[in-house]
């Protein structure tokens, strides 16, 4: 059967299984955009290609499907960078298709050009100029194959006007040699010597920990870790990225770890003698200054990309395997159970002289950024999939948050990517209609991406946002306040522009106003009677809050700076 | 069994630690870019590089890197390469179990003063002359990399020589196994 080129593109992209593209139309991408119409794929379209990068990312992150993005050449193609740079960040599994200009044009500085496989080389997992129609599905497949086996990330598939336009034979690539992928091997055998070894680690422990990164979300190995962290009585800490991977309400979790984490969490690292690291990477947000890095701990490494072995960290063991393989693979060796008890009671004693904490709010306002998140998770439904921006917000909806199981914490970690918080939480929502989805947004942030609300009201996806409004970037103005001798530099926003309650409802959602605490009570119920339309509710809160623990950069753990009430007794 | 050739420098002038990848990746559009641009991005330093088809040289070529072996780990170096999906095989050839090979060519000008000393200069390396021109020659040396520095540093008493090197390729010392 003779069929186009952009008629094969969606006829690969249903063959792989997309139901979702997010994106918008142009020039290049045209040819592509006309069979869509007779397609059973959902395209929603974004009012910026950022946005449709982020809801990609949200839909991934919500599902454990890889997100699909589709934009035109050119500026089309430069303003989806920034998410395909958070996807490789974060190891999202994502595919981008961009429209490129005519294959004869390419070079010339044509209308609409630019190298896109050149500007993402470095920043995908791998990336593909389709030179023929033919060629549509073997890269379409490859591109899906490669983003969502071994270590996920995006890819990038740039299709030329003419390749859109061009005609083929149908086929579809049946087997992975049809993909013609000779140089990647995502996966490999686990070696039984390094089980052993690591087993051996474990039994000469007396402070193991167990330290959770994102590669134990991507392997869905929370029921196989929850059991073993049972089995052998091992304290667990989730880092920023693994966040639900374990629930936090278990009596083994000490929290997050890093520059905000819980005391009890970071100091477990500085004094454990074994990391078993589970898909972590070592990040010098959760190490601190690496030579004052947990020095009395051995380390074993469970990592799907063997490139991470000895990075940052010298592993005594390493195992390349995804974690939940490796976690399957040292329960069966495992066996015997010691009960660390003075290691627990030292971290029983760190947990309780240095639990999260924060002054209570005045009955007149302003409102404490923390018990806003603390009274939208006592009133949200059990499965709530929350989002954030980057900045203080950020670190208090990590921290004061319980997630309890995976997919439910959605946040851009590596990259910290200002405005990422609302087009996640369309994504999703798009991929998880079944359950509420809140954006603890930052002031800043809602003002880089709030147009997709417009998105949101138009295709009918009703998500929830908390802007935290303190008026600044306030994140920057805490490390004003703190390490520059509180000179602030360019960190003032205003709290009343924009009023983001009018513009709330000129994109067609629901704006509320909280200042006091009895208020925010009022409207959190009415955001939650809310379920046809987005809803957004600008929370008055004080500019003066700082997230704590912290550990100042290029600060040992050891230096960790707790909140000001609990500082005599440190 | 012949003696390996003492442990040599990667430059003419500093002598550092060196590694030699000889890495097989897809001959595809733009792989180049991908290997090059990886060193620079991550801060591994490329002392030479020397690409050509390999043997199926439709499908595949051969890169043969000389690093900078104290710019990172090797173990990263190679870690990284092997996670571009166009790179099929790296080898990985310590410079005291491998045969290292260069090629040199240099365009020195002649006088009636000069012709002797550059011959002698030709004899003694073993270089071969090319090409003659009324007032110039050009001299050819495929030999090992130290051999290549010594012409190259005895030619730099002459002015306005032309000099090209083209980085070396690599094969395993068949007697050190
Ligand atoms: C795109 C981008 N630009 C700049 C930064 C640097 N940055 C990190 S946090 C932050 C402030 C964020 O402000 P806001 O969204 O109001 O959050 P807050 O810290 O006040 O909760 C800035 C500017 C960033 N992370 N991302
Ligand atoms: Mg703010």
């Amino acid at each position: 059967m003779q069929i186009t080129g952009a008629q094969a593109l969606i006829k690969s992209l249903e063959q792989v299984g997309v139901d979702t593209i997010f994106g918008l139309p142009g020039g290049a991408i045209l040819p592509v955009y006309d069979p869509l119409i007779d397609s059973s794929i959902r395209h929603i379209l974004v009012r910026h290609e950022q946005g449709a990068g982020h809801m990609a990312e949200g839909y991934a992150l919500a599902t454990g499907k890889p997100g699909v993005a589709m934009v035109t050449s050119g500026p089309g193609a430069t303003n989806i960078v920034t998410p395909i740079a958070n996807a490789y960040m974060d190891s999202t599994p994502l595919v981008v298709i961009t429209g490129q200009v005519p294959t004869a044009n390419i070079g010339t500085d044509a209308f609409q050009e630019c190298d896109i496989t050149g500007i993402t080389m470095g920043i995908t997992k791998h990336n593909f100029l389709v030179t023929s129609a033919h060629e549509i599905p073997r890269a379409v497949a490859a591109a899906f194959h490669i983003a969502t086996t071994g270590r996920p990330g995006p890819v990038l598939v740039d299709v030329p006007k003419d390749v859109s336009q061009g005609t083929m034979t149908w086929w579809w690539p049946e087997s992975l040699d049809d993909l013609d992928l000779p140089g990647y091997h995502p996966t490999s055998e686990i070696d039984d010597a390094d089980i052993t070894a690591a087993a051996q680690l474990i039994a000469e422990a007396q402070r193991p920990l167990l330290y959770i990164g994102g590669g134990a979300l991507k392997s869905h190995a929370s029921r196989e870790l929850v059991a073993f962290a049972e089995k052998t009585n091992m304290p667990v800490v989730t880092t920023l990225m693994a966040r639900g991977a374990f629930p936090d309400s278990h009596p083994q979790h000490l929290g997050m770890p890093g520059m905000h984490g819980m005391y009890a969490a970071v100091t477990a690292m500085q004094q454990s003698d074994l990391l078993i690291a589970l898909g972590a990477r070592f990040d010098d947000r959760v190490t601190g200054r690496l030579d004052g890095f947990a020095p009395h701990a051995k380390v074993i490494h469970v990592d799907i990309d063997a490139a991470e072995f000895n990075k940052i960290r010298h592993a005594d063991v390493s195992i390349r395997s995804d974690v939940r393989s490796a976690i399957v693979a040292l329960d069966a060796v495992v066996t015997t159970t010691p009960n660390y008890a003075t290691w627990w009671s030292d971290l029983h004693q760190w947990r309780a002289a240095h639990p999260l904490t924060y002054d209570t709010p005045d009955s007149d306002g302003p409102l404490r950024p923390q018990a806003v998140i603390e009274a939208i998770a006592a009133a949200a439904s059990p499965g709530t999939i929350v989002t954030a921006g980057v900045g203080q917000h950020q670190m208090w909806a990590a921290q004061h948050w319980s997630y309890e199981e995976p997919g439910t914490w959605i946040n851009s970690g590596g990259a910290g990517t200002m405005g990422f918080g609302v087009p996640a939480a369309i994504g999703a929502k798009v991929g998880r209609p079944d359950r509420t989805v809140w954006c603890i947004d930052g002031d800043g942030c809602f003002q880089m991406t709030a147009q997709e609300l417009v998105t949101a009201r138009a295709e009918g996806i009703p998500i929830k946002v908390a802007i935290l409004n303190n008026a600044y970037l306030g994140m920057v103005r805490q490390w004003q306040e703190m390490f520059y001798d509180e000179r602030y530099s360019e960190v003032y926003l205003s709290p009343d522009l924009p009023d983001y309650v009018k513009w709330a409802e000129a994109m067609g959602c629901v704006g509320l106003r909280a200042e006091t605490p009895e208020q925010m009570e009022k409207v959190i119920a009415e955001a939650n009677l809310v379920n046809d339309v987005p809803v957004v509710i600008d929370f008055r809160t004080d500019a003066r809050e700082k997230v704590f623990p912290m550990v100042p950069a290029g600060a040992t753990n050891d230096d960790i700076v707790v909140h000001p009430s609990q500082r005599g007794e440190k | 069994m012949a003696a390996p050739e003492p442990f040599t420098g990667a430059t003419s002038h500093s002598p550092v630690q060196h590694h030699i990848l000889s890495v097989l990746v897809e001959n595809k559009a733009g792989v180049l870019a991908r290997v090059a641009g990886l060193f620079a991005r991550r801060g591994f330093n490329i002392y030479s590089l020397a690409v050509a088809p390999a043997d199926d040289h439709q499908r595949f070529s051969r890169i043969t890197i000389v690093v900078d072996a104290e710019s990172a780990p090797l173990e990263q170096i190679k870690g990284q390469l092997n996670k571009l999906v166009n790179v099929v095989d790296i080898k990985d050839l310590a410079p005291r179990e491998s045969l290292e090979r260069e090629l040199l060519l240099a365009t020195v000008p002649v006088s009636d003063t000069t012709r002797t000393v550059v011959m002698d200069a030709v004899a003694q390396a073993n270089a071969a002359i090319v090409d003659v021109g009324s007032e110039s020659v050009t001299i050819m040396l495929a030999s090992t990399p130290i051999a290549c520095d010594a012409l190259e540093r005895r030619l730099e008493s002459f002015a306005h020589v032309e000099l090209h090197r083209t980085g070396r390729v690599a094969l395993p010392r068949l007697s050190s196994h």
